[in-house]
């Protein structure tokens, strides 16, 4: 896909909806910045050490865990589902609807569902799926992908919501967020009552336990596992971790680095279906551990470490670039830093290949991630392998010729001073020249320096 | 004092603003140094680097290499291209333990501008004078990968008659990052439209940085909106008098 660039002017020249990005990122940032200061939290660089040291243990030895896990969550009396494709995860959900004549399901938030266009799937079978989570039920009834990881309705102002509940649940226009909220709340309380089947996402598979863990604010993702008879808990494998007490670690950084909130409202722990001498949960429980492309992931020791990735989104929200065009002009669901990194990995190098480009390199996304991601250096690698693709497609003559031109001019030192000596003449043609030409639409050319420094210290050289 | 330093100008002061080589060359000079330039330097390849030609960026590297053999210290008037020399030569020459060992012996001896004032030089007050109000704008690479932030802060406090003013953003981006800008050439300039706002409300005249490609940046933006904000290196203001 090319770059959306049309979408990308339109975002730029919004000003209400950069008022809204910059206004919540910006949010996110300084109550993040707030809980991981060293007064808050002495430990958080440790921590992060930490994170990325377990992160990478197990996904070093992902099949060990996730057979533990499996045999873990069997003992439970749950049921775990290895699914190679979305489309794997999405039937059988259909077989369990259709086999228990089933026909509406609650979803709690999960970007590993939307990943999968899980909903999409099983409304064309006719199986009616639920968002319960606020902001994705807002999305939902304005038929949108989220727009950011954690903050799926970042993108949104009140008056946009009153608009969607306006339109798509006939309800008078109300914009102030409570009045809004208990709107909502009214109409998923009762569609919890009559949902067969809760899904959901995790947040943290524990391997030693059999656990599934899931962080949230609303509380709609414990009525989501807990009301209908059936949960069915959608994750990818590199979502598991080898011993609850690493969540010690995680869960110390994952509500700090999301919405900087030293703890979520909610954290839920579930192993497997309600029990006889239980009075809440449902009756049957399974795990569907999808792969949809993350084993691929595995085989380069450097590039898996994307893998590592906890969906807190603070990399989104302090990167200028997503800043700016927002999350809707990246190509998949995952947007920002760890969008651009995965999004090739998952896909493909040869799909999307604008999107490693599509970065200034600041870096202030590796400094915030709190599972250490090198968010930059993968960058770099995958631009290194796109122009590898190019060049063997033969597709990037013009810019290899200038490269391998520039590489050739700044290893003669005297042909280089001969067209720096030139620059003057060069200076002036720069808008008018191709790829210049846009460049310049953004900003004056600077003037030309009468004498480069090489001629300045000849000069002075020769006087003294 | 007769210390040998070379400069490497960086490829965008020599021919863009020399007037900061210039600056470097003065101010080291004062500080008694002897300055040497060796005159078959070109770049330091991050343009390629940074686009993925990595085969190109690496005959570039070599070239520096041999240029800056028998430098005792070199002194980088950019906290991006000392970064490149320091931190991501090392990656370019991953498979070539010679090229490698090389890159590695010349990484203690590469210095950007302000921190071989503080850490070799040893001197905070240059002696300059500049008269007005200042913001100091943080460029990524020397904040994120050198981990510079304080040091040319100190050096701005010490100049007389210089009033140094924090915008609210400072470690936020310009939007520059070398071929991105042309790349995205838009969200380039959205970003340093955004930077410009952060600087306008300190109410500073100057904005100073230790990168002159952010500066070039900041600088069309600034004159594309027709603003009265000059953009200068840390250098010039500390060559100032």
């Amino acid at each position: 896909m090319k770059v959306p660039e049309t979408e990308i002017q339109q975002a730029i020249n919004d000003p209400r909806l950069q008022l809204a990005i910059y206004t919540a990122t910006g949010r996110l940032i300084d109550h993040r910045a707030g809980v991981v200061s060293a007064e808050a939290l002495p430990d958080y660089q440790a921590l992060r050490d930490e994170a990325h040291a377990i992160k990478k243990h197990t996904i070093e030895n992902l099949d060990y865990y996730l057979e533990q896990l499996e045999s873990n969550v069997v003992a439970h009396g749950g049921k775990v589902v290895f699914c190679r494709t979305g489309e794997e995860a999405a039937d059988f959900v259909l077989n369990l609807a259709k086999e228990r004549d089933l026909h509406m399901l609650v979803k709690s938030k999960s970007m590993t569902s939307e990943e999968i266009h899980f909903n999409e799937r099983l409304e064309k079978h006719h199986l009616e799926a639920i968002e319960t989570d606020l902001g994705e039920y807002i999305l939902q009834l304005a038929h949108q992908r989220p727009y950011h990881i954690v903050a799926p309705a970042l993108h949104l102002t009140r008056y946009d919501v009153a608009d969607v509940f306006t339109k798509e649940l006939g309800v008078e226009n109300e914009v102030a967020i409570e009045k809004q909220t208990k709107l909502a709340r009214k109409v998923l309380r009762q569609k919890f009552l009559e949902a067969g089947i809760g899904v959901s996402g995790a947040n943290f598979l524990i391997a030693d336990s059999g656990a599934i863990v899931i962080v949230e604010n609303e509380g709609n993702a414990r009525l989501t596992t807990s009301t209908p008879k059936i949960h069915i808990a959608i994750a990818g494998i590199e979502k598991v971790i080898p011993r609850a007490q690493d969540l010690a670690v995680f869960l110390n950084l994952l509500g700090r680095s999301a919405t900087g909130q030293p703890l979520t409202v909610y954290t839920s722990f579930l192993s497997g279906p309600r029990r006889e001498s239980e009075i809440d949960g449902p009756d049957e429980f399974y795990l569907l551990l999808l792969d949809n492309g993350r084993t691929n992931l595995l085989a380069d020791p450097e590039k898996r470490q994307s893998l590592f990735c906890i969906r807190c989104g603070a990399c989104l929200n302090h990167c200028p670039v997503y800043r700016k065009i927002g999350g809707h002009n990246y190509p998949w669901v995952y947007s920002g830093p760890i969008g651009a990194i995965i999004t090739p990995q998952f896909h493909g190098i040869n799909q999307d290949t604008w999107l490693p480009f599509a970065s200034s390199l600041c870096g202030a996304c590796a400094e915030v991630c709190p599972v250490k991601i090198e968010i930059p250096k993968l960058l770099l690698k995958l631009r290194e392998e796109v122009t590898e693709v190019k060049r063997r497609q033969c597709s990037d003559g013009l810019e290899r010729f200038a490269f391998q031109l520039f590489a050739w001019v700044a290893t003669h030192p005297k042909i280089y001073r001969f067209l720096a000596n030139l620059g003057s003449i060069f200076f002036p043609l720069v808008p008018h020249i191709g790829p210049l030409k846009k460049w310049a639409s953004q900003r004056s050319v600077p003037e030309p320096a009468k004498q480069s420094f090489h001629a300045w210290w000849a000069s002075r050289k020769g006087s003294s | 004092m007769n210390t040998r330093v070379s400069l490497f100008v960086t490829c965008i002061v020599d021919q863009v603003f020399p007037q900061v080589g210039i600056a470097i060359t003065q101010v080291l000079e004062r500080l008694g140094y002897q300055v040497d330039f060796p005159s078959a330097q070109t770049c330091c390849g991050q343009p390629a680097f940074n686009s993925g030609y990595t085969d190109e960026a690496r005959s570039i590297a070599r070239h520096f290499l041999d240029v800056f053999r028998d430098s005792e210290h070199i002194i980088v008037p950019s906290g991006s291209c000392t970064s490149m020399i320091s931190h991501h030569f090392a990656d370019i020459f991953q498979h070539d333990p010679q090229l490698l060992a090389a890159a590695h012996a010349l990484e203690p001896r590469v210095w950007e501008f302000s921190r071989f004032l503080l850490e070799v030089a040893r001197v905070e007050d240059v002696g300059a004078r500049f008269d007005g109000v200042v913001t100091y704008h943080d460029s990524c690479h020397a904040l994120r990968e050198l981990r510079i932030k304080s040091g040319p802060r100190t050096l701005l406090t010490k100049v007389q008659g210089l009033t140094l003013a924090e915008m609210s953003a400072a470690e936020e981006c310009c939007g520059f990052g070398g071929t991105f800008s042309i790349k995205f050439p838009e969200v380039s300039g959205a970003m340093g439209r955004t930077k410009i706002e952060a600087i306008q409300k300190t109410g500073a005249s100057t904005v100073v940085s230790i990168d002159s490609s952010c500066l070039m940046q900041l600088q069309g933006v600034i004159d594309r909106a027709g603003l009265p904000i000059r953009t200068m290196h840390l250098a010039e203001v500390l060559a100032a008098q």
